[in-house]
């Protein structure tokens, strides 16, 4: 996926086989799909727009296709298109304007209503989407996500979201021996969402994941400055939407038993920078802060700070006031070797941290 | 030595103790039940009817409802258990919308920096006609009467109990502090909401001083559950009871003009109330960050200071280059943490005083590049407030 508008970095040795990637294909569609009021403008807001939760009762019903383009990490441009869900539009898309909204997809984002009460009906559009989809674009990800998940009880919420997930598998699989599809089978990666926790953030983290260009770079790089500067997790944020674009975890910071960490971090700083937007009254779409640093005695001490123009970066390490001192520094000079996240041409980012 | 700054390992320590001091009174509320189950599994339940010496008390008194019928059938409460659930049990404040009615008197004994009770009343129980009530142990030891009025409602009829209650008191406890509880002002509009408090304020005071009881101590708040303003409120009160109060506002005041602070409150972590704060005008801005930036340290401590880390993990950090005990290496055992905001390069500051207190504050515009020479000096305040709490804490 790294040619959806891929950069080039000249990274030397470290990146040599990006080089190849020159070309700049047209941008590829990102299609959010499914039916009416499932909740596809929300999770869009609250993801890109720095929407809290609450916040998106305001919405309305999305009108025919609603088009954005998202800026990401600066070289990457997503090509976002929210599709109102109500059956006359979608009847619209599958016909009058099949080839103009199935062609060239890169991405296409499903979202189920766990709460709909047709699932027969939610099935039988799904397929059509899908017949659409692998028309034109038989090489497009697809991405399925069974939101308003909170309205399931704890208890039951993983055996509802395996059955619901079964039930789009199967009817994906009797839909391709159907059509006899000549790509094989289809790459299909479910999810459980819901605006209201953490869960939102892990789908969307994982969809955006795939699409950043030198994502192998960016993984070996930050892997190299965790090691230098003893880290126990390494995570990379996007600047505005806080999404984990890329992280590391040291052998014992693989011990730490929660998780779902990455999104929980990003929802706590996100819902955070709402609060400093209130209270300075700048808008809530620019940079709130530049430094946090926490240290919890001998615990643990944690470090977020403003990174390259559209990265974060955040640090956990353990306990030592030169050791944090030391890793902050690091992190400073380290800046210079991540700058090719920032724009599409730099210059011999290739010096190592200290 | 658990810490939510720190890390910690059970979740939070708030005891829920249900007595049953009332037998005549059946129970019919789940919730009272459920609670009662918890209370079980509490440590000390103090002895029915008995008043735990040396604990302010808090009475959350109201207009009645409907009992037994759910919120959203009939007529609600004036939100008095709404108020101690989220303020007290962190319940979210759009699932209050379930809590069932009150039906007894619910205790809640809040273990923090000064042990006080929360008396949760039932709307339907006059407490002056019912000989049952020990109306002495009630308000005997100090402590505050909240009252709360639903300003979305006819609340004449709350104010002419209000009025009745607060006669029956000044007669016999002249000392109790009388907080009268505005509530549900979300959603309406700030003339209107201003109307209303001058409204009731007028009412209480004409009939008090028809009693001939003139400066009586009534207090008004305008609240709502679902902003900060509750928590400001009973931070307002909380303060009230706490003894000296003023020194404690002068070491803040002391601090903040050292070291160039715009704003330092002294937090309870876990009910998130502030029980002191600086002379400069309080703003409720600058209470909602505080208050958010100590959620975000807890979070965060909760994903990472919760899992204990390897032996030979902590030892490898021991040796080269550092060659230290890890104890050795770090600048201070309590929680120090500190963010710098884009906005004029301001940071907030946080440190934890004790288990319970932590300190927070707003500095000035690119004091960051200080920060060492304020820890120090945050340092100094700290161990001052220490010694305060161990002079003033109740023997």
């Amino acid at each position: 996926m790294a040619d959806l508008e891929a950069s080039t970095p000249s990274l030397g040795a470290m990146g040599g086989d990006v080089r190849n990637e020159v070309k700049k294909p047209k941008k590829k569609k990102v299609l959010l799909m499914g039916k009416s009021g499932s909740g596809k403008s929300s999770m869009r807001s609250i993801i890109f727009s720095n929407y809290i939760a609450r916040d998106t009762r305001r919405l309305g019903a999305t009108i025919d296709i609603d088009l954005s383009h998202v800026k990401f990490l600066g070289n990457l441009t997503l090509n976002l298109w929210d599709c109102g869900g109500q059956e006359a539009f979608m009847e619209n898309y599958l016909s009058q304007q099949r080839v103009h909204v199935f062609s060239n997809v890169g991405v296409l984002i499903y979202v189920f209503d766990i709460e709909s009460r047709d699932v027969d009906r939610d099935m039988a559009t799904y397929v059509s989407i899908m017949s659409a989809l692998t028309q034109y674009s038989p090489t497009a990800k697809i991405y399925v996500l069974i939101h308003k998940m909170d309205l399931i009880m704890t208890q039951v919420r993983e055996a509802v979201f395996m059955d619901r997930v079964k039930l789009v598998r199967q009817k994906t699989a009797e839909f391709l021996q159907g059509s006899n599809f000549a790509g094989g089978d289809v790459d299909l990666t479910p999810f459980a969402t819901s605006i209201w926790d953490q869960s939102l953030y892990k789908a969307w983290a994982s969809i955006i994941h795939d699409l950043v260009p030198n994502l192998s770079v960016i993984e070996s790089q930050l892997a190299s400055l965790g090691v230098l500067i003893e880290a126990e997790e390494l995570l990379l944020f996007e600047r505005t939407s806080f999404l984990v674009v890329s992280s590391w975890t040291s052998d014992e910071g693989q011990n730490n038993p929660t998780t779902d960490r990455q999104e929980r971090i990003s929802n706590i700083l996100k819902h955070f920078k709402q609060s400093i937007s209130r209270f300075t009254g700048t808008p809530r779409n620019a940079e709130q802060f530049t430094l946090m640093e926490h240290k919890a005695g001998g615990r643990f001490s944690i470090f977020c700070l403003k990174f390259t123009t559209n990265t974060y970066l955040m640090v956990i390490l353990p306990p030592g006031e030169a050791r944090f001192n030391a890793a902050k520094l690091n992190c400073q000079i380290a800046r210079e070797s991540f700058k090719f996240l920032d724009g599409p041409i730099s210059a011999g980012g290739q010096s190592s941290a200290a | 030595m658990d810490s939510p700054l720190r890390g910690r390992d059970p979740p939070p320590s708030w005891r829920v103790v249900v007595e049953s001091c009332f037998g005549d009174i059946p129970v019919f509320s789940n919730r009272a039940r459920q609670q009662q189950k918890d209370g079980s599994k509490a440590t000390e339940p103090s002895t029915p009817g008995a008043p735990a010496k040396g604990k302010p008390r808090l009475l959350l008194m109201g207009q009645r409802r409907q009992a037994n019928i759910p919120k959203h059938i009939a007529k609600s409460g004036s939100g008095k258990s709404s108020i101690s659930s989220v303020v007290f049990h962190k319940l979210p404040p759009n699932e209050t919308l379930y809590l069932e009615s009150t039906a007894r008197i619910q205790k809640d004994s809040m273990a923090s920096f000064m042990d006080f009770q929360v008396w949760d009343f039932p709307g339907q129980i006059d407490i002056f006609d019912n000989p049952t009530f020990d109306i002495d142990a009630m308000f005997g030891e100090i402590g505050a009467l909240i009252w709360v009025i639903d300003a979305q409602d006819d609340y004449l009829e709350a104010v002419a109990r209000l009025n009745v209650t607060i006669l029956n008191l000044q007669r016999t406890y002249p000392n109790i502090k009388i907080e009268v509880f505005i509530h549900k002002v979300d959603g309406l509009s700030d003339d209107y909401k201003l109307d209303i408090q001058r409204d009731i304020t007028i009412r209480i005071q004409d009939e008090l001083s028809d009693h001939g009881f003139e400066n009586a101590p009534v207090t008004f708040h305008l609240t709502s559950i679902y902003n900060h303003s509750i928590f400001e409120a009973f931070s307002k009160v909380i303060q009230k009871l706490i003894p000296r109060l003023g020194s404690l506002e002068a070491m803040l005041t002391n601090l903040c003009r050292t070291c160039r602070f715009e704003k330092a409150y002294l937090f309870d972590v876990l009910s998130k109330i502030y029980i002191a704060t600086d002379n400069a005008p309080a703003d409720m801005a600058s209470y909602e960050i505080c208050s958010d930036y100590i959620d975000v340290i807890i979070d965060i401590t909760e994903v990472y200071g919760s899992w204990p880390r390897s032996k030979g993990y902590r030892e490898s950090l021991e040796g080269a280059p550092w060659n230290q005990k890890l104890d050795d290496q770090v600048a201070s055992n309590w929680a120090e943490s500190c963010m710098v905001l884009t906005d004029a390069n301001r940071p907030i500051m946080l440190r934890e005083v004790d288990k319970y207190l932590a300190l927070v504050a707003i500095m000035k515009d690119d004091s960051y590049d200080k920060m060492p020479l304020v820890n120090m000096n945050v340092e100094v305040v700290v161990q001052g407030l220490k010694e305060f709490f161990d002079i003033t804490k109740p023997k």
